[in-house]
This record gives C-alpha cells, structure tokens and sequence, in this order.
C-alpha cells in the first residue's frame, strides 16, 4: 500500500485519510502494476441484459475484459433423453421447445431426419413442402426480430425493442392462425404438417407482407445509420472467417466474413433450389455487419413468402402412406379439437380395421427401419443439425441436437476478449444465442 | 454372435443370433436382441407375445462402388492415409453408405490422424466439424459407445459421418479438438451425458449437469427420471415406467 | 416490515392493511426471471401491443433487492435451482411469486433427471398459471389476481392468524391421489 502522501489525522469517527497532492500518477502505476487488481465478474445467470439463463465469467482488469467463459446448462432440460421416451410424432412436441424462437426449424430439422430414416423424402407433397417453407421463413423473421429488438434494448435502445415486439406480434398472429399457438406449435409432423391452412391464412399471410414491407425499412432509419448505435457495434464482436471456421460458427457470423455459406443454397432441402433469394453477406466480420445481415435477411424472406403465397396449389399435406400418416383425418372436429365427426363415425361405425388402425398408430406409433440420419437445415442462427438413430421400434433410440446457437457461443471468447465490458453485451446479442438451443 | 448357421427349428432361447427365425430381416450388424412386446420384462407381459424374439440389425458394410462422390472421397482419404504410411485397412474398420449417407468407422487410436487428413488434404477439404454427437449401444458388448462425428466439406459441399466406438469398460477416445477447435464444448456435452472419456481435450468438465451430478444422464442404463404423475384417485408412473410397445 | 406489523388487532389494523395492500399492489416491481419460451411471452407482455404499464408495471428489475415480485417464467432446472432460490432470499419482503407455465408449476412435459418437478419444491409461489406458454393476456389475468391477493393480504397479527389458517387447512386438505371424481 503506498499512503505515503495521505496524511491521517483522528477524529472522533476515527483515523481518516485524506488523499491530496499531485501523486496520483504514482498511485495508477502502482495499480497497473499490481496483479490484484484483477477482476473477475460473475455475469447472470440472471442478468437483465444477457440472453435468458447464460453465466459469463469475466476476468477484467479497469474496463478490459481479459478472459472471458461462459457458464452454461441453466436450462438443461433433457429433451433428448425425453425423446427417447415417445413415439415418432410425439417428437416433434418436444423439439419445438428446444430453440424456442426457432420453432418451425427444430420441427422441420427433425421431421427431415425422421422422413430421410423412414425413405419417404420423395413422397412428401407439394403443399407440405411449400407451407414448410412458409412457416420457416416466417420463423426467420420472428427469430431475427427477437435478435434485434432485445439487442437494442441491450444497448439500451427501447424503442427498437418495442419495433421488433409490434412487427413479431403480426407473425405470432398467423402463427395462431396457422397453427393454434403462439409459440412451440408442433404442427410440422413426419410425412408432412398437422393439418391444411385455415381458411383466410393466405389472405393474413399477405396483408402482412405488405405490411412489413413497410415497417422494414422503420428499422433502417432507426438503426442503420445512427450514430451512436454504428459507434456502440462496428469493430465490436470481431470473427473473421478462420475464427469461424475453427470454432464452427455458422449462420450470420459466418456470413458477416463475406462468405456466402447457406444451406438452402449448397445443400437444399423442401426445393428451396427453386425459390428466388440471395444471401446477403458483409465483410466486416463484425456486430454490425451481422446486424445489417439480419435485416436483409429478413427482406429475403419477405421474397420467399411471397413466393411460396404465389405457389400453393390445394392438396393433401401428409404423405398418402397411411401407416405413417396421423392424424389420420386431415379434418378437425367441430369444437376445433379431435378429428372430424365424419372420420369419427366411420372408425366407430363401419370400419373395424380403421379402428384398430388408428388405435396402433396413435398409442404404438409407426416403426422406423434400423440406421441413422443426419439432416440439416438453415435456421435463423445456422447450422441446425438433426442425428436421429433408430433401432427399428416406435421411438428414437437417441435423437442429438446440433444447435447452432451452442456451437456459435463459443466464439463468445474470441469476440470479447481483449475489448471493453460493454461490448460483450454487444457481441453476445450479435451471436443471438438461446439458451433454450444451447442447453436443450 | 453367430450368424446363418441356424437349420430349420432353431431355438431362439439357445440360438438368438439364428437367421431364419421370424422377425429377423435383412442383412445389417446385429446390436441387440429383443424378446416380447411392450417392453415388459418384469413377467408384465400378458399379452401373448412374451416368446417373441426379434434381432436389432443396423446396416452393415457396404462393397465399392458406393456410388457418386462417395468413392471419390473413400478413394482420397485412403490415398492420403498410405501416403502417411498408414494402412488404410487399419484405420478404417468398416465404411458404409445408407440413406444417402456416407459413413466411415474409424479405429479410435487413428481417429486424430484420420480428421486431419480429412481437414487438410485438398481434395477432402472438410473444413467444419458440427460436432460430435454419441449413441449408447447397450447390448452391442464390446463397442458399446459410439461418437459421431458429421463432417461439412464446405469447398466441396459435401458431408460424411465419422464413427468410432469405444468398450463402456475401457470409455477413451480422441479427443478432436487439436483439429477442431469447434469440438471444445461439443465433447464436454457427450463426455457430460454419456461418460466418454476424450484424451487429449484441454479441459473435459461437466458442461449441462451440476459439478457435483452423479453418473452420466443420457446413458441407456441411467433412468429418465420422470416421477410418478398423480391425478384424481390415480397415479401414472412416469414416463420410463410406464408399459410401452418397443 | 415495519411499524404496520406491530400494530394492535382491531379497526386500525385494518384500515391500515387497506391502505398498504391498495398502495402495494398498485407498484409491484416484478424481478426479472426468464428462463424459457414464457420468457418471451412475459417480454411481449411488456412490449408494445399488452403494454404491462398499465398495470404499473413494465418496469422489470434487474436487481432482486429492487423487487417485490418474481415471476418464474419456464422451466427450472435442478441446476438452476439454487440461483432461485438465492434471488428469492435476496429480495425484501414482502414478496410474491407467480409461477408462470406449466413447467414451473409443475415440471410439465418434461418429467426427467434435469427439471425441477414444480418451482414450489424451492419457494412458496402465489399463484400457479397454466399454460405452455401462457399468453400475455393470461399473465395479466395472473397478475391482476395477484392484484387481488395483495390487495386481501393480512398485516401483524391478522397475517400470523392467516397463516395459521392456512397451515391447518393444507393440513387437513386430502391428498389428489384420495379424491374423488373425474381423473383430472
């Protein structure tokens, strides 16, 4: 301790030190100098501005973050063990719920590796292939306006934060429309969706692409050329593609290196070959390039939608193999529960087999042959890759999860160390980790 | 385990691995054999079905050609290996080609050397590893646990699985990250929830459970866990317990 | 916890407990506690379109000794536990928990190793609100019965009477499994 310069005097309070003169250069060379100064910063797991349950461990020295970790497994929920445990279908209830902005990605990540193991990728139909790609672009733009909005309000941009919430409130209303629920819908199955779309769907799904049309660019004038939020993310979160690379990071972090690596292009799944888009790219490897990424993702989208509207031709959703295929009856019931009366009727009344049918595949399930399957697709964070093994019974022997945003936080050490404090917040929201995918 | 030795009559108590007893389908590497239906093993078993006996058969090896890019791939990787003054037929135990899928088993002690030649010869180029995923084989005795590796070639935009298996008494395997860096936490995950031990990983610790969690969780002999659901006069056990087809 | 606890039974008691339990439930400040999907649903909740000011309570505090509510918004896990149950010690009293989604209230679809069967194995939760997840209009309809129960709420000796009563009613309350009735 160096007080040589503070001079103690008593007081009825005690000794008080009183610090004056010209020697403070003295005393912030000493502090640099000495190794306790070290700081290590225990962030979350339950913090307001990180992404749900993430712990970062931070050792700082002043404002420098020297060594960053996180600490992760808050949310660890099981869910692939707990696949293990029901049928085929029943799986997709439970791998919604994994990346829970991603919902329509899991679903289909899963029902392509269930489909790829059972041999009827071909037999999927049209339809169920276009509203696929409907819903998951739709998804993309939810998930991206989620990324945005609590970016924004990470840097302590609310109103940006609000923006987002008001434009993802329009897609959660088709969502609802589409499928019943908000969020966590399992209405992609294996061998096609759920059900048909609801009468109007088409015509909500186009009154809301007008709409984003024009609150799209609301994000550019708030956002793109602010100053203060171009100050607070260029050259924040840096990754340059061998960073990427070697760490596996996928979707706009890979991108923000200028190389145009997506799945939907090299490795097309439900015909995205035939869709009209591009992938936009940024060479900055950096927060804002990322960002700026997002919102023309986001465009790209609004394209496809466009698209797959123009697209859809009526036909049936589920492959026509009925030992696969539940529910059965493609027709709801009146209370919008259950299947239809009509479908009810003939299996109570004058068809046994039919009975007994729908008895095995609803309790039993379907068998899916022995092997295993890898299948990928783009979602809004990256790579999100499925390997499901069977065993030749009705449920998964072991289904893994390759979720991007586990993958892509690990760059969270590269990006942060050696920059300020604040911009970890910064390089985390530019990585868009969920917890409910990193941990599953 | 024996296999297409049994004569007519085989008794499936005595000769499970027979082939032409009923229920056995197709060619493929036999991991489990499986006796009755809805997975009572307890005497629970009413319905009938108790004597049934089913074999577990995962595709087995594939003979060349195997089609497409596949054995350009095969080809390259088993020239590269010789250049290394590796026998190819050493370090690679089996390949197979199912669904589309390429599929090499690789000996565990030359599974770095593999992946790196896979990384950075030209012609293979896989430059991203997503991971490792493992599956526990419970009955296949001897290579009980298997970790799988999918391999993204994104300069040749293809992708092939990597497969080592590992005895549950003696769990080590390779630790990839010296060549992928990606695997870091990937392999934390597996060693996490299924006990294999990857040699050479910088800092294997707990990465989902608890520090101080007890056994690995997503193995097939650790149980789900589920507590007994209870409703009105009734309880249903939890989902492990419960009576189910397999 | 003040000189409202010490008050003797009678008229001003419950005059004050009028008072305190009207001026309480019109500033509760909730602690933020996303965990899961109802994260996300208690986030719209205060975005734009729900608007939780209208309620007084948009504002979400970061710092648990600045709350007065918390919300448990998805699924606990036997890791998260005790970083629970150490934010719920660290807030003042009096303090109320709303146990949003099913898997809080009950570890829900995920019966397994990893989840906490029901976040009322750690601390003492207020209300239980189904759903999976909830809407935001269902987690305003939670909050304003907590409204309600704030509102209601014992001081001094009435709140040791009521949790008296309380006690014995759990005491003497049948087990679900010794019910009767539809199995539900």
């Amino acid at each position: 301790m160096s007080t040589s310069q503070a001079s103690p005097r008593e007081t009825t309070e005690g000794t008080v030190y009183t610090v004056t003169g010209g020697d403070w250069d003295e005393v912030v060379q000493s502090a640099a100098k000495a190794d306790d100064e070290r700081i290590i910063v225990n962030m979350g797991p339950q913090h307001p501005s990180t992404h749900g349950v993430l712990r970062l461990i931070l050792e700082i020295d002043g404002e420098t973050v020297t060594e960053a970790r996180c600490g992760i497994g808050y949310l660890h929920t099981g869910i692939e063990k707990n696949l293990e445990y029901r049928t085929w279908t029943q799986g997709t209830t439970f791998v919604t719920r994994m990346d829970y902005l991603t919902s329509f990605f899991n679903e289909t990540a899963y029902c392509l590796a269930v489909e790829k193991l059972l041999g009827v990728e071909d037999q999927i139909t049209e339809r169920a292939k276009i509203i696929r790609v409907l819903l998951m672009e739709l998804n993309r733009m939810s998930s991206h306006l989620v990324c945005i909005a609590t970016g924004g309000m990470e840097l302590g941009a609310t109103t940006i934060m609000i923006y987002g919430f008001r434009d993802r409130e329009m897609i959660l209303d088709i969502y609802e429309l589409i499928t019943g629920l908000r969020m966590n819908h399992a209405y992609i199955r294996p061998g096609g969706l759920a059900q048909d779309l609801p009468p109007g769907a088409v015509d909500q799904i186009r009154e809301f692409v007008k709409k984003m049309k024009k609150n799209l660019p609301e994000y550019d004038k708030l956002a793109t050329g602010n100053p203060i939020f171009k100050a607070r993310m260029q050259d924040v979160g840096y990754l340059d593609l061998a960073g990427c690379m070697a760490l596996g990071a996928t979707g706009p972090i890979l991108r923000s290196t200028g190389l145009p690596h997506d799945l939907r292009k090299s490795q097309p799944y439900c015909d995205y070959e035939t869709y009209d888009f591009d992938i936009p790219t940024a060479d900055t490897c950096d927060s804002y390039g990322r960002f700026l990424i997002r919102l023309e993702e986001m465009r790209q989208s609004l394209r496809i939608v466009e698209q797959c509207l123009d697209r859809l031709q009526p036909g049936p959703v589920m492959v026509a193999d009925k030992k696969i295929a539940w529910p059965a009856q493609l027709a709801l019931g009146p209370d919008g529960l259950g299947n239809s009366l009509d479908h009810i009727k003939q299996i109570m009344g004058t068809s046994m087999e039919a009975l007994i049918h729908h008895f095995k595949l609803v309790t039993e399930g379907f068998r899916v042959p022995p092997g295993q399957a890898y299948a990928a697709v783009e979602s809004p964070k990256g790579e999100l890759g499925v390997h499901a093994v069977s065993d030749g019974g009705t449920r998964p022997y072991r289904v893994h999860f390759r979720d991007p945003s586990f993958t892509n936080l690990q760059a969270m050490a590269a990006m942060c160390e050696g920059g300020q404090v604040a911009d970890v917040i910064v390089a985390v929201a530019s990585i868009d980790p969920v917890m409910g995918g990193v941990d599953r | 385990m024996s296999d297409a030795n049994g004569t007519n009559g085989a008794d499936p108590e005595q000769d499970p691995g027979a082939s032409n007893l009923p229920g056995q389908r197709g060619e493929g590497e036999e991991i489990r054999v499986q006796r009755g239906m809805f997975g009572a093993n307890n005497g629970g078993d009413t319905s009938g079905y108790g004597g049934l006996v089913r074999s577990v058969r995962l595709p087995g090896a594939t003979n060349r050609p195997y089609g497409g890019w596949f054995d350009e791939v095969a080809d390259e990787l088993e020239g590269a290996l010789e250049e290394q003054g590796l026998l190819p037929d050493n370090a690679i135990e089996k390949t197979i080609v199912d669904r589309g899928e390429l599929t090499f088993h690789i000996e565990r002690e030359h599974l770095l050397r593999v992946a790196r030649t896979l990384r950075d010869d030209p012609a293979l180029r896989f430059e991203l590893c997503t991971g490792v995923s493992a599956v526990h084989y419970l009955h296949d005795k001897g290579r009980e646990l298997h970790a799988v590796y999918h391999l993204r070639s994104i300069t040749h935009n293809r992708l092939i699985r990597l497969e080592v298996s590992a005895p549950d008494s003696d769990p080590h395997i390779p630790s990839l990250v010296p060549v992928y860096p990606t695997n870091d936490w990937h392999e934390r995950e597996t060693y996490d929830f299924f006990g294999i031990v990857f040699d050479g990983h910088p800092a294997l610790t707990r990465i989902m459970m608890p520090d101080d969690w007890q056994g690995h969780p997503q193995r097939k002999d650790y149980p789900l866990g589920g507590i007994a659901v209870e409703y009105k006069g009734a309880q249903i056990p939890a989902p492990d317990q419960r009576r189910s087809y397999s | 916890m003040g000189l409202e606890e010490k008050l003797p039974s009678g008229f001003l008691l419950t005059t004050v407990e009028q008072a305190a339990g009207w001026v309480r439930k019109a500033s509760v400040f909730p602690a933020t506690f996303g965990l899961a999907c109802c994260a996300i649903e208690m986030m719209t909740t205060g975005a734009g379109r729900y608007d939780l000011a209208r309620f007084g309570m948009e504002v979400f505090r970061g710092s648990p000794r600045q709350a007065d509510l918390m919300i448990v918004a998805g699924r606990v896990s036997q890791k998260m536990a005790p970083v629970l149950r150490q934010v719920y010690d660290q807030m003042p009293n009096p303090k109320w928990v709303i146990s949003m989604g099913v898997c809080a209230s009950s570890g829900g679809m995920f019966n397994n190793y990893a989840i906490v069967q029901g976040v009322d194995h750690i601390v003492p939760v207020d209300i239980y609100l189904p759903g999976c997840p909830p809407r935001p209009e269902m987690l305003m309809d939670a909050i304003l019965k907590l409204h309600h129960k704030i509102q209601t709420s014992k001081l001094g000796v009435n709140a040791e009477e009521a949790a008296r009563e309380a006690e014995e009613a759990a005491l003497k309350a049948l087990p679900t499994i010794e019910m009767k009735g539809l199995l539900r």
